[in-house]
C-alpha cells in the first residue's frame, strides 16, 4: 500500500499497521491483506463483491477489521458483506471506508453490511467514513446496514463522518428479536456544499426489546443534512431517538421522526433540536479566553465527541 | 486597578426609544479589595459588571483596568488582560465536560487531581462531577458552583461574581463565604461581588449601592450596611 492509502487507513480504522486479530483490507477493489483466526473466518463472496464474516459461537473478545480504501479517481464499486455472529458471542468490528479523489471523476463506494447476530451475543460496530485529496471529482459513500438482533443479543453501532465525503445516502434497517437491544451513535459533519442522508427504521418485534438511537450534527457552509427515523414498537418495547443539531452559515437540516406503536406497551420517544450554537455558550468560552473562532471550535468538536 | 469614568449605558426598546440602565458612573477600585456592589433589582448592577467584562459595550465613558484604556477591547482580550466573569446563569454545554471546562479555564492541561482540587473547593466530590457534560444533566446549584470554579481556576488580578449566591442552597452557600475569604485572605486578586446576601456584603472592604444606573451611596462596610440593614438610602429591600 502507498502512503495515502495508509493514511486513510489510518483515518477509517486507527490502524498504522496490520491489526490484531481477524481483518480484510480492501484497496481500490481488491483485497490486499487477510486474516482469519481460529474462530473467525472470511470468505471471498463468490456470486458478487465481498465476503462472508463468520464468527463461531461463543467466540469472545476478539476484533475483526474490514477497512476498504480508495485512492483511484473514477473508481465505483458496490460491496456486500455479511456478517454470521454465533450465539454467545463477544466482539469488536471495525469497518470504514477511506477515499482519496485528486482526480476529476467520481469516486463511490457503497458497502452492505449485514449483520445476523446469534441469541446472546454482543456486537461492538464501529464504521467510520472519512474523504481528502483536491480533485474536483467527488467522493460519494452510500452505506447500507442490515441488522438482525435474536433473542436477548446487544449491539453497538458508532458512525462517524466528520469530513471530505461529498455525498452520503446512509440506510440502517434493524430487526431486535426479544429482550435485544440495539444502540446507534451518529456523530456527522457536512461542509462545503455536502451533502447527508440517514434513514434508520428500528423494529422492535421482540418482548422487552429496546432501542436507542442518538444522532448528533453540525452543517456549515452550505451543506445539506436529513435525518429520518423510523421506529415501530410492535411489542412490549422502549425506543428512545435524539437528533441533536448545530446549524452554521447557509446550511440546511432536515429532521423527520416517526414513532409508530403497535402494542399497548410500546413506549417510545423521539427527540429532535436543531439549532445555532448559542450566544451564551461563545461569550462564557470568550471570558475564559478563546476568541470567538476558538470558541466556536471547541463547543462543535465538542458536541461530536 | 479598575476605574470606570464618567460611564453611560443606553437601550432602545419599542416603548421608550432611549432607556439608560447605567447614568454616567464613574468609580475606581484599588488593588486587592473586596468590593461588594449591592442594590435593589433591576438597578443596572449586572449591566455594570457585563460591562466590566465587556459582554456589554457603554454607549459613552471609559473603562481603565491597570491605567490601560480596555473600552474598546473585546471579551477574550479582558479575559486574557486578567479579568475574570462568573455568570449568574451559568451556561451549558452539550459535549464539554466539567474537566474539560475547568481546564480551558486554567488555561493549559490540567490533571484530573487539579481539577478535582477547583471542584473540592466548591464543595462538590470531584470524582462524581469530573466527567460529567456541563449541560441540563446538571442541577442550577451544581451548575453555579462549577461556575464559580472556573473563576477560581483562572486566578485572575480581577475577578466579577455576578450574584454568586443565586440558585445555591444553604450549605453551599456557607462553602461559598469560605471561598471569599480565602480569596481575599489571600490578598492576591481583587474581587467585585453584585450580590444582595448580607454575609457577603459582611466581609466586603467596601459597599457600592447602585441603584437606577446611578451610586447611590459608597463606603466602607461599617458605614454602609447599618444603612441598608437599617433601611436607610432607599434601599427597603434589605428591611
Amino acid at each position: 500500500m502507498d502512503d495515502i492509502q495508509k493514511n486513510l487507513l489510518q483515518q477509517v480504522a486507527g490502524l498504522h499497521e496490520v491489526p490484531a486479530g481477524a481483518y480484510n483490507i480492501r484497496a481500490n477493489g481488491e483485497s490486499v491483506g487477510r486474516a482469519t483466526t481460529a474462530h473467525i473466518d472470511i470468505v471471498t463472496k463468490e456470486d458478487r463483491q465481498g465476503i462472508d464474516i463468520i464468527i463461531k459461537p461463543g467466540t469472545k473478545n476478539e476484533s475483526i477489521h474490514i477497512p476498504v480504501v480508495l485512492s483511484q479517481s473514477g473508481l465505483t464499486e458496490m460491496v456486500y458483506n455479511d456478517f454470521y455472529v454465533g450465539d454467545d458471542c463477544d466482539v469488536t468490528i471495525v469497518a470504514g471506508c477511506g477515499i482519496h479523489n485528486g482526480g476529476d471523476e467520481e469516486s463511490k463506494h457503497d458497502g452492505i453490511h449485514a449483520f445476523y447476530v446469534g441469541k446472546n451475543s454482543h456486537i461492538k460496530y464501529v464504521e467510520k467514513h472519512y474523504g481528502s485529496g483536491d480533485g474536483r471529482g467527488k467522493r460519494i459513500m452510500n452505506p447500507q446496514t442490515i441488522v438482525e438482533l435474536d433473542e436477548g443479543s446487544f449491539m453497538e453501532m458508532e458512525t462517524v463522518q466528520i469530513r471530505g465525503v461529498d455525498s452520503t445516502k446512509r440506510t440502517t434497517n434493524a430487526k431486535l428479536g426479544d429482550r435485544a437491544r440495539l444502540i446507534i451513535t451518529e456523530r456527522l459533519m457536512t461542509h462545503g456544499s455536502q451533502r447527508a442522508e440517514s434513514f434508520f427504521q428500528v423494529d422492535l418485534d421482540g418482548a422487552d426489546s429496546s432501542a436507542n438511537l442518538i444522532s448528533r450534527s453540525v452543517a456549515k457552509e452550505d451543506s445539506y443534512q436529513l435525518f429520518v427515523s423510523k421506529m415501530n414498537g410492535n411489542n412490549r418495547c422502549a425506543a428512545h431517538s435524539e437528533c441533536d443539531a448545530i446549524i452554521m452559515d447557509n446550511a440546511r437540516i432536515s429532521a423527520i421522526p416517526e414513532v409508530t406503536a403497535n402494542h399497548l406497551d410500546a413506549a417510545l420517544i423521539h427527540e429532535a433540536a436543531i439549532g445555532k450554537i448559542a450566544g451564551e455558550q461563545i461569550t462564557k468560552l470568550m471570558t475564559l479566553g478563546l476568541t470567538e473562532e476558538e470558541a466556536e471550535a471547541q463547543i462543535v468538536n465538542g458536541f461530536l465527541k | 486597578m479598575l476605574e470606570l469614568q464618567n460611564l453611560s449605558f443606553q437601550v432602545s426598546d419599542k416603548d421608550s426609544p432611549q432607556k439608560e440602565i447605567i447614568k454616567n458612573i464613574s468609580l475606581k477600585f484599588d488593588d486587592h479589595t473586596f468590593i461588594a456592589i449591592t442594590g435593589p433589582n433591576g438597578g443596572g448592577k449586572s449591566t455594570l459588571a457585563k460591562l466590566i467584562m465587556g459582554i456589554e459595550k457603554p454607549t459613552s465613558g471609559k473603562i481603565l483596568f491597570n491605567g490601560l484604556d480596555i473600552t474598546d477591547m473585546d471579551i477574550t482580550k479582558r479575559a486574557k488582560l486578567g479579568i475574570s466573569f462568573a455568570f449568574q446563569q451559568p451556561v451549558r454545554f452539550k459535549g464539554i465536560k466539567v474537566k474539560d471546562l475547568i481546564a480551558l479555564a486554567f488555561g493549559s492541561s490540567l490533571s484530573t487531581n487539579g481539577a478535582c482540587e477547583y471542584l473540592s473547593k466548591v464543595g462538590l466530590c470531584a470524582r462524581d462531577y469530573i466527567n460529567r457534560d456541563v449541560d441540563g444533566s446538571l442541577s442550577g446549584g451544581e451548575l453555579k458552583r462549577i461556575e464559580i470554579a472556573t473563576i477560581i481556576a483562572r486566578n485572575t488580578p480581577l475577578s466579577v461574581f455576578d450574584e454568586p449566591e443565586a440558585g445555591i442552597d444553604l450549605w453551599s452557600f456557607n462553602n461559598l463565604i469560605k471561598v471569599f475569604e480565602e480569596m481575599h485572605e489571600a490578598r492576591s486578586n481583587s474581587l467585585i461581588i453584585i450580590s444582595h446576601q448580607e454575609r457577603i456584603l459582611n466581609i466586603a472592604d467596601e459597599i457600592v449601592v447602585v441603584s437606577d444606573g446611578q451610586i447611590a451611596s459608597r463606603g466602607c462596610r461599617e458605614d454602609i450596611l447599618p444603612e441598608l440593614l437599617n433601611g436607610a438610602g432607599g434601599c427597603k429591600f434589605y428591611q
